[in-house]
């Protein structure tokens, strides 16, 4: 597995390198590698009916804790076949869609990794690793959806989408972490183990839901859905793959990952269908008064993803498995929609359905196709989408309490999936059409390619179910849901309740079909209404709320960061002045120096005149006496080190006196001449700032000699100066040996100051 | 300033400056001295030279240029981990080296030296750095 990844992670940029012949067709090779990784899963399949999942791990950061870990079993081979084969679909479909654009490298470039990424976080058997690249795909999803980056609408819906699905990430990352400190691992497996211990630990209610903001944001759940629609600008191939069937199902992804953790309790099966049934409304709600081809295609995947959430958030036996195999379901017919919608806005010109008609005349395999695909969308029998509605409804049937609810809200959202279905094919392909801006043709095999073998699959998976149920989704329920239960998927229930249900849906569905066709001013009405109802666009207030934060940090910044260089100081003198108080007001009590004892009068006279020089050289009326003044003061104390035998620190204090004078006569120059501007006002604070400081500093040496808080640490630096670092200047050897980090830490400040300096007085240099 | 005396004098001063300054960085380890000391009374000596003929004399007359210098001695500083890691001790271990001088004498050769000279060179850099871009492209009058 970890070798599928590599492959993924070496052959992308080394693409990049090819000799231009080979370039031009390499989004077949690419298609061909992702054939290969294909071939690779389903040689793993019968495996997995031996043992119930393959591992591999590495080790990573083991400072930490942290393996890479890869784990292959029933769920995350479903999606790594769906991510690999529809994936191949992809790029051969995009090889004819990409023709004509620019920049196509970067585009299978960016297309390429995200499969990648996307393999690794269905393979993750690490939550750390997962949210790697769960971010990765966030970050990958937003290069592709600004493909088109010239628009600024393209622009605007990868910033939201990124900015949206990246505070989902940050959101689950933290409930992760919450999560991870209550059993202290990050692996899958070992939280499965302990899941009793999570479940029942005080952090589970905010971890859960920290997590599930993650998946609504990815899985474009309500509220969060805006984005998806908006996401529609990316080229066709990216909403078929990242925006349907692979990308926004990662967060369904990792709830069925982690319903064995955090599954089965009541905020588990009350908070997650709540929000599905809300965004399976919100979806199939707005399909049907949308015009725009992909827009509806993006509405009706924002209704599945709804019904994929609130299935496994009913967390039944039944309910998880009409989830995985309507996770088929969706991506087969979606992945194709939207390729063949990406197809007739290439040959039409338009995506808007109120200009499209008649297309059957001159497109009769895309028809034969999108009428297969738009059945398994409505839930139709033969289709694979028949299977999947019946098994939601049996789901649905035997929920007690409030499932008669959700049945009902579910019938309504399905009868709405039938109109919109069956609008889709007769809107676009029968009906009158005489106002599109070309005529197009069905050229182009590749473009049918995809949508007619997905379509077939659809259709033969429908008749055949056995195939699908027999080993991929009785292994992956039985990651999911640990108790194995046999699944049998048949197409041909009998005359039971689900079948009633069935039919109730299609004759309604069809009734509003037919309604909304002979009256089209429903249509109109229904879309005035709508905007009457729903006049607080998401989108609208997304962006008047970034500006309102963009707002306030522009005040914010212009409060804090005033640029007066003094008021900085200021600020930063008075609050370190701050911390050392409280630091000495809480350690210890108060026992302070008082053994005061006489030193000799030359002492006494060379501390006095510091003070003096000190005072002089605030007081005085010229820099450069000022400047000496402060030099005296220096060189005074430097005495004072050779008093008391420092005589390193002497030497040094000498030097580092003498270069500031040399330095300060440098800059004297360079200032304008000297003149008294602060008010008397200014110089009282500026007095009592220093005195603060100057107090707090005595205050602090005065407690320091006193303080011990174990045996002093000079006594080993005497002992071991000579005999383990072969050095007799104690004061050296700790510079540079048993402190040599610090010493370097000091360099390095010293240069970047230096180097600091150098550049602003170069500034200034310029603008001479 | 078109002092002929200071000029002639700095001739003599600074390598006496200069000579001094390497001593205080030899002796450092085991008497008053050091890389810091040193890299001072280095950069003084230049800085010197700097005031008795012009900046852009003095600068010119140095091979490297000031952040050369700096580059010089971090890298140094750098190199003088490299032996503690390869004879298996911890990153900045200590190691050294005795080697046979005149007569019966040893030298002690270790990282600490060398490290202490990164100090010196990145010191006497910081200290060029400072005074030539204060002092930059201006003629001393």
């Amino acid at each position: 597995m970890q070798r599928v990844l590599l492959i993924y992670l070496l052959f992308a940029p080394a693409l990049l390198w090819l000799p231009e012949r080979i370039k031009k067709q390499r989004a077949l090779l690419f298609a061909l590698v992702q054939l290969g990784v294909f071939a690779y899963f389903i040689t793993r399949i019968p495996l997995l009916s031996e043992v119930p999942l393959i591992r591999e791990v590495t080790q990573w950061i083991p400072g930490i804790g942290l393996d890479l870990e890869f784990t292959l079993d029933g769920l995350s081979m479903i999606f790594s076949l769906l991510i690999s084969g529809i994936g191949a679909l992809v790029f051969l479909y995009a090889r004819a869609y990409m023709k004509n654009y620019r920049n196509t490298g970067r585009f299978y470039f960016f297309l390429f990794l995200f499969s990648g990424a996307m393999l690794g976080l269905v393979l993750s058997g690490n939550l750390i690793q997962l949210f790697i690249f769960w971010e990765l795909t966030t970050f990958l999803s937003f290069m592709l959806i600004n493909f088109f980056h010239e628009k600024e609408a393209s622009r605007n819906a990868a910033f939201q989408s990124l900015f949206i699905t990246g505070f989902g990430g940050l959101s689950l990352l933290t409930g992760i972490i919450l999560l991870g400190k209550v059993v202290d691992s990050y692996s899958v497996s070992e939280w499965i183990l302990r899941a009793s211990e999570i479940r029942e630990s005080p952090a589970y209610l905010p971890g859960l839901i920290l997590i599930l903001i993650g998946v609504m944001t990815k899985s474009a759940q309500f509220p969060f859905h805006f984005w998806l629609p908006g996401a529609m600008e990316a080229p066709a191939p990216v909403s078929s793959y990242l925006h349907s069937a692979t990308m926004v199902k990662a967060g369904f992804f990792l709830l069925a990952r982690l319903n064995p953790v955090l599954g089965g309790t009541t905020e588990w099966t009350f908070i997650i269908p709540l929000v599905g049934v809300v965004t399976m409304l919100t979806g199939s709600y707005f399909a049907i008064t949308r015009t725009d081809l992909k827009s509806i295609l993006a509405y009706t995947t924002i209704n599945a993803l709804g019904i994929l959430i609130l299935l496994m958030g009913i967390d039944t036996k039944l309910s998880v498995k009409a989830a995985l195999l309507f996770l088929f379901v969706h991506a087969f017919y979606k992945a194709s929609l939207f390729m063949i919608a990406g197809m007739i806005e290439k040959k039409t010109g338009t995506r808007e359905i109120g200009l499209l008609g008649g297309l059957v005349r001159y497109m009769p395999f895309t028809f034969l196709i999108t009428v297969l695909v738009a059945f398994s969308m409505a839930g139709l029998p033969p289709m694979l989408g028949f299977l999947g509605k019946e098994l939601i409804y049996e789901a649905k049937v035997q929920l007690p309490g409030i499932g008669a609810l959700i049945l009902v809200l579910g019938v309504v959202s399905n009868v709405l999936m039938v109109a919109v279905s069956l609008l889709f094919i007769y809107r676009i392909f029968l009906g009158k059409g005489d106002s599109m801006p070309r005529i197009p043709d069905e050229k182009g095999f590749l473009l049918l390619l995809g949508p007619g073998i997905l379509a077939l699959l659809s259709l033969f998976l429908g008749l055949f179910p056995g195939l699908l149920g027999s080993t991929l989704v009785q292994s992956a329920l039985a990651v999911v849901h640990a108790e194995g239960v046999e699944v049998k998927l048949k197409l041909w229930h009998g005359f039971n309740e689900v079948f009633m249900l069935s039919v109730m849906t299609v004759v309604l569905g069809v009734g509003l079909f037919l309604l909304m066709l002979r009256k089209k001013v429903i249509q109109e009405r229904w879309n005035n209404l709508n905007q009457r109802i729903f006049y607080i666009q998401l989108t609208r207030v997304f962006t008047a709320a970034l500006d309102q934060f963009v707002r306030f940090s522009e005040r914010k910044t212009r409060v804090l960061q005033h640029g007066y260089h003094r008021y900085y100081i200021l600020t930063i003198i008075l609050f370190a002045a701050l911390l050392i108080w409280l630091q000495i007001f809480v350690t210890r009590g108060w026992v302070i120096e008082t053994g005061f004892s006489l030193q000799p009068f030359y002492i006494s006279g060379l501390v006095l005149l510091i003070i003096l020089s000190t005072i002089f050289s605030a007081v005085s009326n010229s820099r450069l006496t000022s400047i000496i003044a402060l030099g005296v003061s220096g060189y005074g104390i430097s005495l004072i080190y050779l008093y008391y035998s420092a005589i390193d620190l002497a030497i040094t204090q000498i030097l580092v006196e003498t270069l500031i004078v040399v330095m300060f006569v440098l800059v004297l120059q360079r200032l304008p001449r000297f003149a008294r501007l602060s008010s008397r006002l200014t110089k009282i604070r500026d007095l009592a700032v220093a005195l603060i400081f100057g107090s707090v500093m005595t205050l602090l040496a005065l407690k320091a000699i006193r303080l011990e808080f174990s045996a002093p640490i000079s006594d080993f630096f005497l002992t071991n100066s000579y005999s383990g670092a072969f050095g007799r200047n104690v004061v050296n050897v700790i510079l540079v040996d048993f402190r040599a980090l610090d010493t370097l830490g000091e360099v390095v400040v010293l240069t970047v100051s230096a180097f600091g300096v150098s550049m602003l007085l170069r500034k200034n240099n310029s603008e001479k | 300033m078109n002092s002929i005396i200071l000029q002639i004098a700095s001739r003599y001063v600074r390598w006496l400056l200069l000579i001094f300054a390497v001593i205080a960085l030899l002796r450092g380890h085991n008497y008053p001295g050091g890389g810091f000391i040193g890299g001072l009374l280095a950069g003084l000596s230049i800085v010197f030279e700097g005031f008795a003929y012009s900046p852009r004399y003095a600068l010119d007359k140095l091979k490297f240029s000031p952040a050369g210098f700096i580059a010089t001695g971090l890298i140094l500083i750098m190199a003088s981990f490299l032996p503690g890691v390869l004879t298996g001790g911890k990153l900045m271990t200590g190691t050294w080296v005795s080697l046979p001088f005149l007569f019966d004498w040893e030298v002690k050769l270790g990282t600490p030296l060398l490290f202490d000279t990164g100090i010196f060179f990145a010191v006497t850099g910081v200290t060029l750095l400072f005074f030539f871009s204060l002092k930059q492209d201006k003629q001393w009058k």
